[in-house]
């Protein structure tokens, strides 16, 4: 059984379709690379599984249970499907360690020591131990999305939806972000990540989703996607990326 | 012509005048907790409520920006009690503050709320929180941060404002000058030492002000 099975997802801003029946299912363990255009629905399709947009129709299901619009429903699933965004979104009244542990003791009422504990752990898995008591100001882009992703771990989620989350970085941090990401698709995460690091989707991920005006263009490992693609649109955005 | 100082009275009403800044203190102590705390919950209902509370919370905030603070404390003081409320002086005073800075905070706490980026509030989805969890733990310490020296300022003015409740006899700063006044005849003088001692106060509240902004906002960015 699949991990998330996205079954013709359509999604509209307006008058504007972003999203026109989008099918994947991801297993459990699997490393996915979303690539494609700007403005070709990446962004969204991410923003739909984890209910920060709501679908007109199709549906998504995590672990087997249906995506549902109700609050509490959706904050079950959010527990299990953590997002890390492109401007790492650290909360900046807070250090690294308190960005940890606050969902911690908000939503799963875990003590205070306990969570600092997690906190301290899941710091250190990204290499951040020594920043426990830094505030998102002191640190490097680099070091944010890092606490970001340790963040996001804390509440130990079965799946990780990454949304570019190096664009925002200079290119000497890129890298340092990326490992832990590695590290963590060692380790089995499931990752959905919307990329640009061609490189990076290549090595890593189990497939790639090809995304052009709100379909799924191509998908397949990468080993197909990026040295026989398919459709000329395929060709030509590998073409554009190589080249930039 | 020379005009003759005489602070010999001084030392007389040296306790009416401490008494009076006590009541101006207690007043605006009351009133800045108080008034703080229900400009969070009207700002919070305006940028991010249930609509169906917005509109009253909007009649109360312009209710109370487009009327004069005196007509309110009347309001309080002499209309209440018709409906069956008995409140003292102070009593009411203390509530015509908090209610005259709820309303002022409530619009510059609602700025500062608006301000906040939208990606705070996604992350604080995504980590699970509920809207409310997100609004006390994420949102509202740098939105008081953002707006902080605009709510100090408003605080002072209605320290300085709370002048008014002497008319309600409430012996405040100001209804010691008075009382002074009308014993020694020495209105320059009396006056002068209540200038001089609301100033005083005045600078002290900003300091305190600075003070608390200091230790809950830990970080100078936001
Ligand atoms: N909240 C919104 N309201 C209206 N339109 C939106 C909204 N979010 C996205 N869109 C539109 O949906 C389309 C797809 O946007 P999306 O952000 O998903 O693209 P993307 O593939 O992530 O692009 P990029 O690579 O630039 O991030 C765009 O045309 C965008 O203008
Ligand atoms: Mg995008």
């Amino acid at each position: 059984m699949s991990l998330i099975a996205i079954t013709d997802v359509r999604k509209s801003f307006g008058s504007n379709e972003v999203l026109k029946g989008i099918d994947i299912d991801i297993a459990r363990g699997e490393v996915i690379a979303i690539i494609g255009k700007s403005g070709s629905g990446k962004s969204t399709l991410l923003r739909c599984i984890n209910g920060l947009e709501t679908i007109d129709s199709g549906s998504i299901s995590v672990e087997g249970a249906q995506l549902l619009t109700e609050a509490r429903a959706l904050r079950e699933l959010r527990l299990k499907v953590g997002m890390i965004f492109q401007q790492f979104n650290l909360f900046p009244h807070l250090t690294a360690g308190r960005n940890v542990m606050l969902s911690q003791m908000v939503v799963k009422k875990t003590p205070k020591d306990e969570a600092a504990e997690i906190a301290r752990n899941m710091l250190q898995r990204v290499g951040l131990g020594e920043k426990f008591d830094a505030y998102p100001d002191q640190l490097s882009g680099g070091q944010q999305q890092r606490v970001a992703i340790a963040r996001a771990l804390a509440m130990q989620p079965i799946a990780l939806l990454c949304d570019e989350i190096t664009s925002a970085l200079d290119p000497e941090l890129v890298a340092e972000v990326l490992a832990v990401v590695k590290e963590l698709a060692a380790e089995g995460m499931t990752l959905v990540m919307v990329t640009h690091e061609m490189r990076f989707a290549r090595d890593v991920c189990s497939r790639v989703v090809f995304m052009h005006q709100g379909r799924v263009h191509e998908i397949g490992p990468p080993e197909d996607v990026f040295t026989n693609p398919r459709t000329p649109e395929l060709q030509q955005f590998l073409g554009m990326s190589q080249a930039a | 012509m020379q005009y003759q100082w005489n602070f010999d009275w001084l030392a007389n009403y040296m306790p009416v005048f401490v008494n009076g800044v006590a009541i101006t203190i207690e007043l605006i102590l009351v009133g800045a907790v108080l008034g703080v705390c229900l400009g969070i919950v009207c700002a919070w209902v305006r940028a991010l409520g249930p609509v169906w509370l917005k509109p009253f919370v909007a009649a109360y905030v312009e209710l109370i920006r487009n009327t004069p603070f005196l007509i309110q404390l009347f309001f309080i003081f002499f209309g209440l009690p018709s409906l069956g409320m008995k409140l003292t002086a102070l009593q009411a005073a203390n509530i015509a503050m908090v209610v005259n800075l709820g309303a002022y905070s409530c619009e510059i706490i609602r700025a500062g709320i608006q301000a906040t980026p939208r990606g705070q509030f996604e992350a604080g989805a995504s980590l699970a929180m509920t809207p409310l969890q997100t609004f006390r733990h994420v949102v509202l310490v740098p939105a008081l941060q953002r707006i902080w020296p605009a709510l100090a300022s408003q605080i002072v003015i209605v320290m300085l404002g709370s002048s008014v409740v002497s008319q309600i006899a409430v012996e405040d700063l100001t209804f010691a000058s008075n009382f002074v006044q009308s014993r020694n005849f020495r209105a320059f003088e009396t006056y002068l030492v209540a200038t001089l001692t609301y100033l005083a106060l005045a600078i002290a509240l900003r300091k305190v002000l600075d003070g608390v902004g200091w230790v809950i906002f830990p970080r100078r960015k936001v």
